[in-house]
């Protein structure tokens, strides 16, 4: 029963770091899940962020996964609710005020500048993600040839992020991992 | 694409809720935004465009996912307060119930080498996608200078330098937000 309410505590406290999208979240989500609480290994919590990756809907629904590893169905609906609660009370207040907000001066300042913080925080993410993925040059050319893609093309990212995958098997076939 | 002519009547749950069930089931790969437009603006016609990009800024200012928010948002302007809630549940479901089975699926077959192989090669490729996230997202945010050293500051702080992240969302952000305060000093309570 606790550890459903760390559950509740830890992915509501996350849910509020999600500016500029679930990533900012990420060195936090590491923080909390891996090192304080102990309830995944780091490449454990790289393998279910990576499969959120490639499920539909919004791309943070591993946090199910998460609360599913410390208390099965509960646990899982307990991260979800806990995860998206706050934010959406948020966001729904917001949007019946809009009206006001819309043209309140502070309004393009506070977009730009959390926009920069945003885009700080995700940085981060992709830092600290890179350390526990990119171990070593093959793993660090399939990044970049995913980024180049995905930079340079309009293709779906599923593709890419399965042939990652795809080609991780055949890096274990040969010995190369 | 403006084909607004008189609005449609407003959809019933049922409906609002399976078209963000199918949205949420079909939507592939991370772009959710494109999926949303799609269904509601193209296909529905329950928006127009010009509301669409409004309520993705809404969005995309709150913390939240762009795609749970656009959901509470959308679902709140066709059917209220259970509008909304019928929406994220939705747009949520199929999603939470792979993950869960996911979680469920890695406890039996996890430490198993090739699967482990398979999940160290997607997130290899997932760090590349994150990259891309970030530099498209720099693209429409980063303006001045200034800009790129809060950034920098930010991602040092947090990665490096393992500052936690309220300390640097409220240092930088208020730092960040000042910098780009309004300064019209001709306008008097014009709100611009």
């Amino acid at each position: 029963m606790k550890q459903l309410w760390d559950l509740a505590g830890v992915f509501a406290y996350l849910s509020l770091l999600t500016v500029g999208g679930g990533m900012a979240a990420f060195p936090e989500l590491k923080e909390l899940t891996v090192n304080t609480y102990h309830w995944v290994t780091f490449p454990e919590l790289l393998h279910f962020y990576s499969l959120g990756q490639l499920s539909p809907g919004p791309n943070m629904m591993m946090v199910a996964s998460i609360g599913a590893v410390v208390g099965h169905i509960p646990g899982a609906i307990v991260a979800l609710v806990a995860f998206f609660l706050p934010t959406g009370l948020l966001t729904f207040a917001v949007g019946r005020l809009w009206t006001h907000l819309a043209t309140w001066r502070w309004r393009p300042a506070i977009q730009t500048g959390l926009g920069s913080v945003a885009v700080g925080l995700v940085l981060a993410g992709a830092i600290i993600m890179g350390m526990g993925a990119i171990t070593d040059v093959f793993y660090g050319a399939i990044g970049l040839a995913v980024f180049l893609l995905l930079w340079r093309t309009k293709i779906n990212p599923a593709y890419p992020i399965i042939a990652s995958g795809l080609i991780g098997i055949g890096m274990h076939y040969f010995g190369l991992s | 694409m403006s084909d607004a002519e008189a609005a449609p009547p407003p959809p019933s749950l049922g409906k609002l809720f399976w078209v963000f069930l199918v949205m949420g089931a079909t939507s592939l790969g991370g772009g959710v935004v494109a999926y949303l437009r799609t269904g509601l603006v193209v296909r529905q016609r329950w928006l127009d465009d010009l509301t669409f990009v409004e309520l993705l800024s809404i969005s995309q200012t709150l913390p939240g996912l762009n795609a749970t928010n656009m959901s509470i948002l959308v679902g709140d302007r066709l059917r209220g307060g259970m509008g909304a809630l019928v929406a994220t549940l939705g747009m949520c479901l199929p999603g939470a119930i792979l993950m869960t089975g996911a979680a469920f699926a890695y406890g039996i077959g996890g430490d198993d080498p090739w699967s482990k192989a398979f999940l160290h090669g997607i997130a290899a490729g997932a760090v590349g996608l994150i990259v891309v996230v970030m530099v498209q997202l720099g693209a429409k945010v980063l303006k001045t200078p200034a800009d790129y050293l809060f950034v920098a500051a930010t991602a040092a702080a947090v990665a490096f330098f393992k500052v936690s992240v309220p300390i640097v969302l409220l240092a930088a952000g208020a730092i960040a937000i000042w910098w780009h305060r309004p300064r019209d000093r001709d306008s008097k309570g014009d709100p611009k």
